[in-house]
């Protein structure tokens, strides 16, 4: 059974702003759901509620920022680039201001639906010169996402994970770095965030049919070493599948997609993710499994990549975990 | 910086010059520098406390965006002084007033005339709507109503740090359009910061004429108010006011200086082009002429002679 660590940001966060003042926190009233609060009841001094005014927020933290403060932004990810988009990039890209944006909530994380699901936050990113990325997959690297995070010379957004988290892997964030989960040969499955979980549900039962998998998690999307992806790419024998909580278009299929045509490589890829479409509200594993992001997904894909039957059908795979909808972990239903 | 001129001697100057580089270059934002010229050459003359430049007095080329490797990157802050606790900053919000700004660059010698040669000339980083790295420019306010918010950060940060030196603002009112100007006011007073400043050239004037005609904005004074400001009216031409409205107690809150401006001032034969102001061209090369003859004659001097081509 994995260990599930409660609201694993409150206490990384507080323990790393308090070690580094020039480290702001700001909020746009979603304190408690962004695990702030007890931050900012402790620390007021180091905390600024910004209201309901992301696009002030945004040029704000930009001031703040050439005063040589390292602002750390915390909205639900949905809400740091949609409305004040001219802000992100004139106030804090460009400049390469030191903001780190804490996105939280992303893609189908929440069930308040499309206005509250940062489904095409990485393409966005991707596309903003000066921007970084990290995604979070586990309660380490959400433990580990402030120091990373604040290590990188510009501004960052981060997917940063909430409420009840899995512990997944024992070695903090490497900016810059990937995470080899297994060495296979048969299939390359690529996989950020929430979709890592649910590739390594499929993990034994995979095992069982013969299908040898060479699975790879990123938590840095950008930059990132293509270079390295390559390797793993020529050592697989039938191609790549990508797993994403986002939209496949701009995201880490289009990155795959990228270093195979760069490279000039022969790889078959199978992108799954939000096939170019809104989601809508609903719990996290009733939206993964309605839009192909979870286990079965991506045994079904692998089976349409490799041309083969596997027979593993939803109860071969290990148990999906269901948050309730209300739960102590989190500040409310979303 | 030791002032040479006199405030006036300041916006003639840069009147002239805008007038000038306008008349060469086939036209030109000839509006903002009537509006503004007080303005801008009360904030470099009097008003602001700001160390000696510290770029060169003919600004370098274009030398790239803020980039990973582009460790020499620069902006224009420098020719408002070093970044230091005891000085003010000022951002120009209407970053199409670059020409004006320029001008008044020159006028009180913290850049030479020849920087004004190279406004809008490609690789020349002195860019015809003000950039990050343009003279005087401190960061990019090209899209408008994000200045302010930004001095409102820069002035929280310093006051943190316990920086004595202010921010300022110069503003334009068709930013009152925007938004984001009410968020920057509103967080300003929420959180007290009274060390950020600006003054605002009130002309009634936006890209497409009028802003009455465009977007009725109401009294733009009792709704600063209403959000937390304090806020002075004044003629913007009025340098007395101007030193009387600076001196307005403002604790706990920004102060917000409302200069209420003739877009024609000191070339009123413009009145003939009302309200199209934003960006004057010539339609023709008789109105060039007369134009030239005009204008030169009320700014007390010669009409600019032309290259022949």
């Amino acid at each position: 059974m994995v260990e599930m660590v409660t609201r694993p940001y409150a206490s990384a966060f507080e323990k790393y702003a308090l070690a580094n003042k020039d480290v702001i926190c700001m909020s746009a009233d979603l304190t408690s759901s962004c695990e702030i609060d007890g931050f900012r009841d402790r620390h007021p001094e180091q905390f600024m509620s910004m209201g309901m005014a992301e696009q002030n927020m945004m040029s704000f933290a930009g001031g703040l920022g050439l005063a040589g403060y390292r602002p750390f932004i915390h909205t639900f990810g949905v809400f740091t680039y949609r409305r004040p988009y001219d802000q992100l990039m004139a106030s804090i890209a460009y400049p390469r201001r030191k903001v780190r944006i804490m996105g939280f909530l992303p893609g189908v994380t929440t069930p308040g639906g499309m206005t509250h699901q940062a489904i095409e936050d990485i393409a966005i990113m991707r596309a903003m010169p000066n921007m970084s990325i990290l995604e979070t997959g586990d309660a380490t690297e959400v433990e580990s996402l402030c120091e990373a995070a604040d290590s990188i010379d510009g501004p960052v957004y981060c997917r940063v994970l909430r409420g009840s988290v899995p512990r997944l892997f024992d070695t903090p964030i490497k900016v810059g770095e990937m995470r080899e989960l297994s060495a296979g040969d048969d299939v390359l499955v690529v996989t950020a965030g929430i979709t890592t979980e649910e590739a390594l549900r499929a993990k034994a039962a995979l095992a069982g049919a013969g299908v040898s998998i060479r699975h790879l998690h990123l938590h840095t999307l950008k930059p990132f070493d293509s270079k390295r992806l390559l390797d793993h790419l020529q050592s697989v024998k039938h191609g790549v599948i990508t797993l994403e909580n986002h939209v496949i278009n701009g995201g880490i299929g289009s990155l795959v997609a990228e270093t195979i045509a760069e490279a000039g490589i022969e790889k078959k890829l199978v992108r799954l993710g939000l096939q170019d479409t809104y989601a809508h509200g609903g719990s996290r594993p009733y939206l993964m499994r309605y839009y192909g992001l979870d286990a079965l997904a991506l045994v079904r894909g692998i089976e349409g990549l490799m041309n083969i039957e596997t027979n593993i059908d939803a109860d071969d795979l290990d148990a999906v975990r269901v948050d309730a909808v209300h739960s102590s972990a989190k500040a409310e239903a979303l | 910086m030791k002032n040479k001129k006199t405030t006036e001697e300041v916006a003639l100057g840069i009147r002239r010059r805008v007038f000038e580089h306008s008349m060469r270059n086939n036209g030109g934002y000839l509006s903002q520098a009537c509006s503004a010229a007080e303005q801008l050459a009360w904030l470099y003359n009097e008003a602001l406390n700001l160390g000696e430049p510290t770029m060169p007095m003919i600004p370098p080329p274009f030398g790239g965006v803020p980039a990973p490797g582009n460790d020499d990157y620069v902006t224009g802050a420098g020719y408002n002084g070093p970044f230091e606790p005891q000085y003010d900053r000022l951002f120009i919000a209407p970053a199409h007033y670059a020409l004006v700004a320029y001008a008044t660059l020159i006028e009180v010698g913290r850049m030479a005339e020849e920087g004004l040669e190279m406004f809008n000339k490609d690789g020349s980083s002195v860019e015809m709507i003000g950039a990050e790295h343009s003279p005087g420019m401190e960061v990019h306010n090209g899209t408008l109503g994000i200045g302010l918010s930004t001095g409102a950060g820069l002035a929280y940060g310093r006051r943190l740090r316990g920086d004595s030196g202010e921010v300022c603002v110069f503003m334009s009112d068709g930013e009152v359009q925007e938004g984001q100007t009410w968020e920057a006011i509103q967080a300003c007073a929420h959180h007290g910061i009274d060390n950020v400043w600006a003054i605002m050239d009130v002309n009634d004037q936006q890209c497409d004429g009028a802003m009455s005609s465009v977007m009725e904005v109401r009294d733009i004074a009792t709704k600063m108010r209403a959000f937390g400001a304090t806020v002075v009216e004044i003629d913007a031409h009025d340098l007395n006011a101007m030193r009387e409205a600076k001196a307005e107690p403002h604790e706990g809150q920004p102060l917000i200086i409302l200069a209420h401006s003739s877009p024609t001032k000191g070339m009123e034969f413009l009145q003939r082009r009302f309200p199209r102001l934003h960006y004057v061209r010539f339609k023709s090369e008789e109105e060039r002429d007369e134009m030239n003859q005009s204008i030169a004659k009320e700014l007390g001097i010669d009409p600019v002679q032309f290259d022949t081509h």
